[in-house]
């Protein structure tokens, strides 16, 4: 059975619908980010699920137990928001032991599990100091020990990151899945950030517009988005326009006919997905299926890769294409330079022309 | 495939949310009884005549048929536009020299243009009369003029307003962004033109709500006519009259109405104001930083010098007249007049009396209306009852004192209310005081629990813990600031009210402030003198102790606020 079940969930503020009937399911234990543009309903739903906002209909059962009606303070969970909400005039320690006090357990034990809690957020000897003292990310860890001290089944991060600065992030990124994995606490993370959620969690779920567009683990997010949007807001993607030829067959632009798996009807405008590190470059022959020949129109320096703006003239494209330093030096590439490239037809994804966005 | 509707939710109330909701309900209904009664019977009493028969609107057309009545109408609005249009500039000109120019002494000059707020209303009128009354000392510069009647009024009315007008104006004033000066530079305008495009249209809002204020102001005050006004008759005093000398409390009823009306429009229209004055700052912006201009300054520095002696002079000669022997005969020097005993039966009481119902409404009411504030921010659901709260909270601002104390008189007074016990008590002096300065210490309050981080009582509500417990740990000693501010402006308010409190008290519950006017009335002037002064001991007190309480204890316990 599911840890925590959704069942139809819906959330209207007046006439606007900012949850739509959604629905999904999370394995106790799991790690599970939900992924979408600001306003896609991602918080709302997290807020449902904590009981602070509840839903205007649908059911949430979370360990067995319908918690649709109950307020936060009947549900088992622990929160950390993006501001952390740090009670600023008390000390770390009293923070972190915010939660047990109230329980009436005696002052030794919630000393004892205070420090055991500051230690494993990497924080042991900052119990003394008042939160405005730390920095961002140590406040970052005092609210997820807070969150954490009252051994909640749920712990529910409400973009947790957002607040610090690039390198902060990356390290916090591990250190808060490695202790997810330890405690085995079962986790749902809000993000914008698809390079977080891909990094972090065990299964996706990607929203926009009040509804979930996919449910993945995130190699199926990234290499098999099942719509436009998914494809266009997770990692960098060309589109390209075109229309359906025949099964297994489409004309890309204005008449390039090349081998793709599709679903769609013959004659139906399609939309055809390529990520630019798919694009072929190396090993192309005149067999090689579809295949044609692009001109370097820009390359963009970006480290490790370049990213190459490429112009066709037949089929008349633009496309991107990641190339390694590698490649470049093999090859020889420079702005203007004529090559031959392939769209392998395994990785071509197909979308109905209207729909994305 | 056939789906099951989804089944609505309702929310279930937890513990909090029931305690809190128990909590709303009796703000509502203790805001009802202290504030919306008494105004509800005010209003009907203006319908029914004396043996309480309705008689539709005969009371108003009496009112209109009676030349006297009507005069007063157009004294007071006459006396209330005059000065306006004398205050707002002045306040203007110093504020400006506050904010945008280059001052030594700028700290002295505000805390000297303040001064006035620390005294009841009557002082300055006071002093007018030690100066150009009867037995005035400069009573030949008026030649054959009186001060008694219009212009002692206005001239008092301006030195009572000036502190008023000048705070929303240097707030308005200070409210500017730099960037927007460096702009205009950059695109080669002269001074003047940056003034006009620039700073005026920065400040208009701050102006509009100044000269509504101080309309209003001049317009419900009572004790300056009262001291001074002589026979000219005005708004404010035909209340006191029609009240406490004819006993025509229908027609008290009506003048009190007509001064709501102008009141409560200058309340919306200042509200308007208020909100738009605060959206023109963005987060963005950079602070305005004065820069010299020699000419310029030179010239606001001795207007600012003008204006705060002016001040000193007045207050002084209040002090200094307290402390003479037989003005303008014996001017030696003499602590007679603090014999009050000789002046009037009560003696010192009345002080005692105004320090205990100021000490009361100050420290109930700060615990009382922080806490309403924050049931009402931090409640869910409950939106109905929740409305109906802030309503009631923000319509003191518009109801003048001397309006709510007659409300005050029918409706208490009414022997079928089972309330009536509190009439004549000092109870009823606290509880007038707290209803009438209510709105001010509710926003002040509210501005606190808004800047704390919204999701506190998420993650008490998360940790199980019941949020009157995190009231008290958290959101009380971070508002701690705040609710001494309330104390302290609900504390200087009681000392120097007089509006409301005039119909309320009884012969043991005399005020300080109302011990002036009477001592006054009875021709012991130097003694009424000497009782303002006391006032005015008693508020500058306070202040300081405020200032020292902040910077000693609140800094110690704020600790936690150092980076």
């Amino acid at each position: 059975m599911p840890y925590l079940e959704v069942d139809r969930v819906t959330k209207r503020f007046g006439m606007f619908t900012a949850l739509e009937a959604v629905s999904l399911s999370i394995e106790r234990g799991e790690f599970v980010c939900f992924l979408g543009p600001s306003g896609c309903g991602k918080t709302t739903l997290l807020r449902a699920i904590a009981g602070l906002d509840p839903q205007t209909s649908g059911t949430i059962r979370q360990d067995g137990r319908d918690v649709s009606a109950l307020p936060p303070s009947e549900r088992d969970f622990g929160i950390v928001f993006q501001s952390y909400a740090l009670f600023p005039n008390l000390s770390v320690a009293d923070n972190v032991g915010y939660g047990l006090k109230s329980r009436r357990k005696p002052a030794a034990e919630i000393k004892a599990r205070v420090s055991e809690l500051l230690a494993l957020v990497g924080l042991p000897t900052q119990g003394e100091k008042y939160p405005a003292q730390l920095s961002g990310g140590q406040q970052q860890r005092v609210a997820l020990a807070r969150a954490l001290a009252t051994s909640p089944g749920l712990l529910l991060l409400d973009e947790p990151l957002s607040a610090l600065d690039a390198r902060v992030r990356a390290r916090l990124r591990g250190e808060i899945r490695g202790l997810q994995r330890r405690l085995g606490v079962t986790t749902i993370m809000v993000t914008h950030d698809q390079e977080e959620a891909l990094t972090m969690a065990d299964r996706i779920v990607v929203m926009n517009h009040g509804r979930i567009d996919q449910i993945g683990t995130p190699e199926e997010i990234y290499g098999k988005p099942a719509s436009a949007f998914v494809a266009d807001f997770v990692g960098s993607m060309n589109f390209l326009t075109g229309r359906v030829a025949g099964p297994g067959r489409i004309t890309l632009g204005d008449g390039l006919a090349i081998d793709c798996s599709h679903t769609m009807t013959p004659g139906s405008e399609i939309r055809v997905c390529l990520r630019p590190e798919d694009v072929q470059v190396r090993g192309i022959t005149e067999n090689t299926a579809n295949r044609f020949p692009v001109t370097i129109a820009e390359l963009e320096f970006l480290g490790s890769f370049c990213r190459a703006t490429l112009r066709a003239s037949a089929p008349e494209v633009t496309l991107t294409a990641d190339f390694s330093i590698n490649l470049m030096r093999d090859l020889n590439v420079g702005v203007g330079k004529t090559l031959d490239i392939a769209l392998p037809a395994d990785r071509l994804r197909v979308f109905a022309g209207e729909a994305a966005g | 495939m056939a789906l099951a509707e989804a089944t609505l939710v309702k929310p279930k109330a937890s513990s909090d949310d029931i305690v809190m909701r128990a909590g709303i309900a009796v703000v509502l209904i203790l805001l009802a009884l202290f504030v919306a009664a008494p105004l509800w019977t005010l209003l009907s009493k203006s319908f029914h005549n004396a043996d309480d028969k309705w008689v539709g609107l005969d009371n108003y057309i009496r009112y209109v048929s009676t030349p006297a009545l009507m005069q007063s109408l157009w004294n007071s609005l006459w006396i209330s536009l005059l000065t306006t249009a004398i205050v707002v500039p002045l306040a203007f000109v110093y504020a400006y020299a506050l904010t945008r120019a280059m001052l030594p002494g700028k700290a002295l000059f505000q805390a000297v243009a303040l001064i006035p707020i620390l005294a009841p209303s009557l002082l300055p009128a006071m002093s007018m009369i030690y100066l150009f009354g009867n037995q005035g000392m400069l009573k030949q510069l008026l030649g054959g003029g009186e001060i008694y009647g219009a212009g002692g009024i206005v001239a008092s009315q301006v030195f009572y307003c000036f502190p008023h007008v000048l705070m929303i104006l240097v707030t308005a004033l200070s409210m500017a962004d730099q960037r927007l000066y460096e702009a205009a530079e950059a695109l080669g305008a002269s001074r003047w033109r940056i003034f006009w495009t620039v700073t005026l249209p920065g400040a208009r809002y701050g102006l509009i709500s100044a000269i509504f204020v101080c309309f209003t102001l001049v317009l419900t005050d009572f004790g300056i006519a009262k001291v001074i006004g002589g026979q000219f008759n005005v708004l404010a005093t035909d209340v006191y009259k029609q009240v406490i000398g004819q006993q025509n409390f229908e027609m008290g009823a009506v003048v009190g109405l007509i001064l709501l009306a102008p009141a409560v429009l200058s309340f919306f229209a200042d509200r308007y104001a208020q909100k738009r004055q605060v959206s023109l700052l963005s987060a963005r912006a950079v602070p305005y930083a004065p820069k010299r201009q020699r000419g310029r300054d030179a010239l606001l520095f001795v207007f600012c010098l003008v204006i705060a002696g002016l001040i000193l002079v007045i207050i002084g000669i209040a002090g200094w007249a307290s402390l003479i022997k037989r003005w303008p005969y014996n001017l030696s020097l003499t602590l007679a007049n603090y014999d009050f005993e000789n002046f009037d039966p009560t003696g010192w009481g009345p002080l005692w009396t105004s320090l205990k119902m100021a000490a009361l409404a100050a420290a109930i009411g700060a615990i009382a209306i922080f806490t309403a504030a924050w049931l009402l921010e931090k409640s869910r659901g409950f939106h109905l009852v929740r409305n109906l709260v802030q309503f009631l909270a923000t319509l003191p601002m518009a109801v003048p004192g001397l309006v709510l104390g007659l409300g005050y008189i029918f409706f208490f007074n009414s022997p079928s209310n089972p309330l009536n016990f509190l009439y004549g008590t000092l109870a009823i002096l606290v509880i007038n005081t707290m209803a009438h300065f209510y709105t001010v210490a509710h926003v002040t309050a509210v501005t606190a629990l808004k800047q704390l981080d919204a999701e506190f009582e998420a993650v008490s509500a998360s940790l199980k813990v019941p949020l009157p417990v995190t009231f008290v740990r958290v959101t009380v000693p971070i508002c701690l600031p705040a609710i001494l501010d309330i104390f302290v402006y609900l504390f200087a308010n009681a000392m120097t009210t007089v509006s409301a409190v005039i119909f309320l008290y009884a012969a043991e519950t005399k005020l300080a402030s109302i011990a002036v006017i009477s001592m006054d009335e009875s021709g012991f002037n130097a003694a009424a003198a000497a009782m303002a002064m006391c006032i005015v001991f008693v508020s500058l007190a306070t202040r300081l102790l405020h200032l020292l309480l902040e910077r000693t204890v609140l800094a110690k316990l704020q600790r936690w606020r150092k980076r």
